[in-house]
């Protein structure tokens, strides 16, 4: 059963659906924007700092989603992510591997008997413009080749359209198809405009039953921003204050200093609360990140400013 | 500005002077201290002439990022091509005379004039330097086999000069000039007591043809940026022309560590306006020697 039990009216048909998404209180974007700028004000220093960069690293899903990916590129990144910093054992492992479905095989054996987990987008990412049948073998056989995760793209086309509820029975169709596979819900915020419809667009994909929403492909222009990830940890707040069920945020795209990221740790603690500083209910989709993080590590551990050359190039 | 606009008693009755705000120059911008510092420059008779900025380790650490990332493209550009960006600093160098004089006078230059005309003739000299230098230091090596084998300079990256104290303008340019030429990039910590001179010079780089980021000067207290720097990973040699002759030993130290080539402290500071020679043109780049087969 994905379909929460006290909104089973919500989604009884497109009426409902658009009525409730509409009923949703609307953001204020200057407000959204003014909170983020100040929670982004905080200063994060010493020992807090040693804390929020491990948790930034065990909260990545390393990311590499190109054309040119090949199985090499693919069994380094698992290295990577199971060993961060080869100069510091201390280092947590990343969250998980994120990839294309057909390396997920890859990916499985590189990491057996480690904590990282196997994350796969799937239906037809990032455009998400296939049929649905497509995207439901896409997402069947990143699931049967290993994957614990399934990183799915909503189809914005319907969504700008107003068809909800052709997004919401995608949304739980692809749920359905993933088994004990967790299910990330894509937004891709860059593309829905307004906060408005981050809004709208992350209550629907908790209603269908999305385990995590996520910000964006990495492939638009704009991907995650403050005030998006602001909105969006709102919508699992309030989720939970509804239904008592704690769903997850994932920020992808354009996060590339530890600075940003202990930013958004800090908007995760104080908008969704401290249960979200967890890999569970909180990631964060990147490459270039993690060896900020790494960087930033060793500045802590040895007292000198640490550079690019004492990192894997990726 | 001239040297009667630093002093607010200068200004025409009736006219409030517009004071210049003393600013940090990383990549290609005039940033405030991250630490939100200042401090006091005063003339050698002991006048007040402005507040300086004062950079803090961070403000040195995104100079250091400034200057990696203007890095490569700076050593790609051809040689002939870094003449020529060079030689347009001179002619806007020439054209700030006036301020470099007055700047200099407060600093104590027993010839401003002179040294003036020294700094500029110092860095046209540098600019022809840029597309002769392979042709000086590089060699072919003749050697047992069938190969083809030549040895060229390279730029050795990111270099951190800490400006001599004392000479605040030729001291400047004989000890930037020459890192910048081969292609590398560099952050200068200008002299504590003499910043203006320095600053002049940003500005003087700010609006010539040099890419932002090439050039990252500092103001401040060298000894509390130079040790920041000389321990700094990403730093790939180190000046220590302006360093305190009784700490420089510690900087080397801590520049060991990550295997920094280093131009060492010298006793005194030297006469400037003697023949540079290429010592310094040297100091700052790297030997690749290519071996060729000749096939045949």
């Amino acid at each position: 059963m994905t379909v929460i039990e006290s909104y089973a009216d919500v989604v009884r048909d497109s009426g409902t659906l658009r009525r409730f998404l509409h009923g949703l209180p609307g953001v204020d974007q200057v407000g959204a924007e003014a909170r983020a700028a100040v929670l982004a004000t905080r200063s994060i220093k010493k020992d807090a700092k040693a804390y929020a960069l491990d948790l930034a690293i065990r909260c990545v899903d390393l990311t590499t989603l190109e054309g040119a990916d090949t199985a090499g590129k693919v069994r380094a990144l698992c290295a990577k992510g199971r060993q961060p910093d080869p100069t510091d054992l201390s280092t947590p492992p990343v969250a998980a591997i994120c990839i294309y479905p057909d390396l997920v095989g890859t990916a499985v054996r590189e990491l057996a008997g480690s904590t990282v987990k196997v994350a796969s987008v799937a239906t037809a990412f990032p455009s998400g413009r296939a049929s649905l049948s497509t995207k439901l073998a896409d997402v069947r056989e990143a699931v049967a080749a290993g994957a614990d995760e399934i990183d799915m793209v909503i189809d914005r086309g319907a969504f700008l359209a107003g068809d909800y509820l052709r997004v919401h029975d995608e949304i739980v169709a692809v749920r359905e198809a993933c088994g004990a596979a967790h299910l990330k819900v894509i937004l891709e915020t860059g593309e829905l405009s307004t906060l408005d419809n981050v809004r709208r667009a992350s209550w629907l994909a908790l209603l269908a039953g999305g385990h995590v929403i996520k910000t964006s492909t990495g492939k638009a222009a704009t991907s995650a921003t403050p005030p998006v990830s602001l909105v969006m940890l709102e919508a699992v707040r309030d989720f939970a204050l509804a239904t008592g069920e704690r769903r997850g945020v994932k920020l992808a795209g354009g996060i590339r200093t530890a600075k940003e990221a202990v930013r958004y740790l800090v908007q995760v603690n104080e908008v969704a609360g401290p249960e979200w500083l967890d890999p569970d209910l909180f990631r964060f989709g990147a490459s270039s990140l993690l060896n900020d993080i790494i960087l930033q590590r060793q500045k802590l551990r040895t007292g000198a400013y640490s550079g690019p050359d004492y990192v894997t190039l990726d | 500005m001239t040297e009667s606009s630093r002093e607010r008693s200068s200004a025409p009755p009736g006219r409030i002077a517009v004071r210049k705000t003393y600013k940090l120059y990383i990549g290609g911008a005039f940033p405030r201290s991250e630490s939100g510092r200042s401090y006091e420059v005063s003339a050698v008779d002991g006048r007040f002439l402005a507040n300086a900025a004062q950079a803090s380790r961070k403000d040195a650490r995104d100079a250091v990022v400034a200057a990696r990332k203007a890095q490569p493209g700076w050593a790609k550009a051809t040689a002939y091509n870094r003449g020529q960006v060079l030689y347009r600093v001179a002619e806007v160098l020439e054209g700030r005379r006036a301020q470099f004089v007055a700047d200099l006078r407060d600093a104590g230059s027993p010839d401003a004039e002179a040294e003036v005309d020294a700094a500029i003739d110092r860095w046209v000299w540098y600019a022809g330097w840029t597309d002769k230098v392979a042709a000086v230091l590089g060699t072919v090596n003749p050697v047992a086999g069938p190969y083809f084998d030549f040895s060229a300079p390279e730029p050795t990256g990111v270099v951190a000069v800490l400006a001599p104290q004392r000479s605040a303008l030729l001291g400047l340019v004989s000890t930037v000039a020459p890192v910048i030429a081969t292609g590398n990039t560099c952050v200068v910590v200008a002299s504590t007591d003499r910043p203006l001179p320095a600053i002049t010079l940003a500005e003087v780089l700010a609006t010539s043809d040099l890419p932002g980021g090439v050039v990252n000067l500092l103001t401040g207290s060298t000894p509390e940026i130079a040790p920041w720097l000389a321990a700094h990973a990403d730093v790939n040699a180190l000046d220590l022309t302006g360093a305190d002759p009784a700490g420089a030993v510690e900087l080397e130290i801590a520049a060991a560590q990550t295997v920094k080539r280093v131009l060492p402290a010298p006793a005194a500071e030297p006469d400037w306006s003697a023949d540079p020679g290429l010592r310094r043109l040297s100091a700052f780049l790297e030997t690749k020697t290519v071996w060729h087969p000749l096939g045949v």
